[in-house]
């Protein structure tokens, strides 16, 4: 049928009637043209369509024809059909219908929405309060069952807190080393070429040790675990919720928060410090290697220079900080997974969505804990 | 393999399966299949659970390999066709899934469009006024166009889904359980609605089921699917004759005797 020549109208006048001749297979393929042609009839015309010599119609060709019947009847003209099978004429039938039945409950269409740049930003900030709100009260959620749990350390779910473990801690040790250690020589080189121009060299144990101990280790773990973990969170979460999972628990008696959000908050509450002190070492590992080949300063001296300067209690305040971030991720990466709809599309969106509100607030918190520490002179 | 029903031998064949064997590592779900489908008719299949019935849907829509064996439809190798062919070919069938499978993050009318992209010198505003009509031919209400999928209940989704498999007008059908989870009265106005569109759009329809009442109320013929072959094709008036215990198990159980017993009082009517 693919082979059959598009449809052609020849449209006759004699005698004051007008007769348009259909020839070919009108489908869809050819509802366009044919479309194009019918439009300069005008409405009070008395047409007669013959489509005796048409080989084939489908629906968008008896949907043409109909429309152009009633048209016709609306504008004063006449529509007359010959040559009709039967089959085209119950296509025509079921096609009538359908468009009556359209037309019945017209006017019932969602309006066009068309927003203003105020009315948008005010949405956008709407929207942004109402999230920060609705992750403080996952916040909530968390803590009181936590708390709960505690209580009754029996319904606690080990296994899932293991699993969890190993899925954001063990598994992203390679990723954070690698990080640590690059971080570290990156620090060192830099740090190297501007220190030699005082003769300082030696200073760049200090700085090392102070920006990947106090800042860099941990924040930038962080950064990673979020990219990794919060938006594995939403999409584990989230893909239960579009499959009706979540809801089959519930009536199943299973809290979620206990069952999904304790677990996985825990694992990374846990986890976290652990991948920040891996990033810390690697870090002063890459510092060192660097340090002796740049600057010539021996891995002993590097060692003894570390420990000279008290440099050791910035881990302190750098680890400190590990399980508000921990925290941070877990909340937002649980939050965005509840929020997804049925549709793959708001999967996708929350997932992003989850992994920008989760390093945004890390980088958030991390300048609060630094103003807090400047204040406190730690 | 029992053949009853194809009344005059001279009918044009638009599904024709021979020695389709499919299996899934040791578990052999067909072995020596061989099935006809006539032009115009509703073939109902059937079979027990895991006798792949929608293994046999998706292998003649091409949607799995199988180990042996050949399927034509439209006289289309569709095992052996090229990428061209394919697509020709997929223009001239449609498919509706068991849960209607639409694009969750399109509205029902921008499913429907969705085929209709593929043809050219089809202006945007004939496309929407013609997803309309199908959307109106598959019985759903005008403004169900703009919702979403997961705004709809599960019988408007099959419509919707059944909407998209006919956007192009095709010429067979391929219907995955159109009935399951509706409502009695929701599967009977299904029923009606394949029937009807199946006559005044002249469409083969291949229906995997295990509903009774469509049975009776719809299919032509009915093709039995059991110890990995199609056991037995023919009329329901057939399938109550056939002597295998499976057969009568399905046609002569008590749920059997009810549909029977509404098919027949409605003919009474």
């Amino acid at each position: 049928m693919a082979s059959k020549q598009l449809a052609t109208v020849e449209i006759e006048v004699r005698e004051g009637r007008t007769t348009a001749i259909l020839d070919g297979a009108f489908t869809i393929r050819s509802v366009g043209a044919v479309e194009g042609a019918l439009k300069d009839i005008r409405s009070d015309t008395d047409l007669l369509v013959d489509i005796e010599r048409l080989e084939h119609l489908d629906t968008a060709g008896a949907w043409s024809l109909t429309r152009l019947e009633q048209r016709l009847q609306v504008g004063g003209g006449s529509f007359r059909l010959r040559g009709a099978t039967s089959r085209a004429e119950a296509l025509l039938d079921t096609v009538a219908a359908a468009l009556d039945s359209q037309k019945r409950a017209e006017g019932s269409d969602r309006p066009e929405q068309d927003q203003g740049f105020v009315e948008q930003l005010g949405r956008r900030v709407a929207e942004g309060v109402s999230t920060l709100l609705g992750m403080t009260g996952y916040l909530g959620i968390f803590l009181s069952r936590l708390a709960r749990l505690a209580l009754r350390p029996r319904q606690f779910r080990v296994t899932a807190l293991v699993h969890h473990c190993e899925d954001v801690g063990v598994r992203a040790v390679p990723i954070v080393a690698l990080m640590g250690f690059l971080i570290g020589v990156v620090l060192a080189f830099q740090g190297a070429v501007q220190l030699r121009q005082f003769g300082a060299e030696v200073f760049v144990v200090d700085l090392i040790s102070v920006s990947i101990l106090r800042e860099l280790g941990i924040l930038l773990t962080a950064i990673i675990v979020a990219g990794r973990t919060a938006s594995a969170f939403t999409a584990a979460i989230g893909s239960m919720k579009m499959r009706e999972e979540i809801d089959a628990m519930r009536t199943l008696g299973l809290d979620t928060a206990s069952v999904l959000f304790v677990p996985r908050i825990l694992a990374l509450l846990l986890m976290l410090p652990i991948l920040g002190l891996i990033a810390n070492v690697s870090g002063l590992v890459g510092g060192a290697l660097m340090s002796w080949i740049e600057l010539g300063i021996s891995p002993e001296m590097f060692r003894v220079r570390l420990l000279e300067g008290e440099n050791v209690n910035h881990l302190g305040v750098g680890l400190v900080k590990a399980p508000v971030f921990a925290i941070i991720i877990g909340v937002v990466g649980c939050y965005c997974g509840m929020q997804v709809k049925g549709n793959a599309d708001s999967l996708g969106q929350q997932t992003s969505r989850s992994v920008v509100a989760a390093i945004f607030l890390v980088i958030v918190a991390d300048a609060l804990f630094s103003i807090f520490f400047s204040e406190l002179g730690v | 393999m029992t053949q009853e029903g194809a009344r005059d031998g001279n009918r044009e064949v638009v599904i024709e399966v021979r020695g389709l064997r499919n299996q899934f590592g040791d578990h052999v779900v067909h072995q020596g299949l061989d099935l006809d489908v006539y032009r115009g008719e509703i073939l109902g299949v059937v079979g027990g659970s895991g006798t792949g019935k929608s293994v046999l849907l998706r292998t003649i829509a091409g949607l799995i390999e199988p180990a042996a064996g050949t399927v034509r439809v439209l006289g289309t190798d569709v095992l052996d066709a090229g990428l061209e062919e394919r697509s020709r070919l997929e223009a001239r069938w449609g498919v509706m899934f068991q849960d209607g499978a639409l694009f969750s993050s399109l509205t029902v009318r921008e499913n429907v469009e969705v085929p209709m992209k593929a043809v050219e010198g089809l202006d945007p505003e004939t496309s929407r006024a013609l997803a309309d009509l199908k959307i109106a031919m598959a019985g759903l209400p005008p403004n169900a166009g703009d919702k979403y999928p997961s705004e709809l209940s599960g019988g408007m989704r099959k419509r919707a889904g059944l909407a998209r498999a006919l956007a192009l007008d095709p010429e067979i059908v391929f219907l995955d359980e159109p009935t399951a989870g509706l409502d009695p009265i929701g599967a009977a106005d299904f029923d009606e609605l394949i029937h009807g569109l199946s006559r005044s759009l002249g469409l083969t329809v291949f229906l995997v089921t295990h509903d009774l009442d469509t049975l009776h109320a719809v299919c032509d013929r009915i093709a039995v699917l059991a110890e990995r072959k199609v056991l037995v094709t023919g009329t329901m008036q057939h399938m109550l004759t056939v002597d295998h215990p499976w057969v009568r198990a399905y046609f002569h159980g008590p749920r059997a005797r009810a549909a029977l017993d509404t098919a027949t009082s409605k003919e009474g009517d």
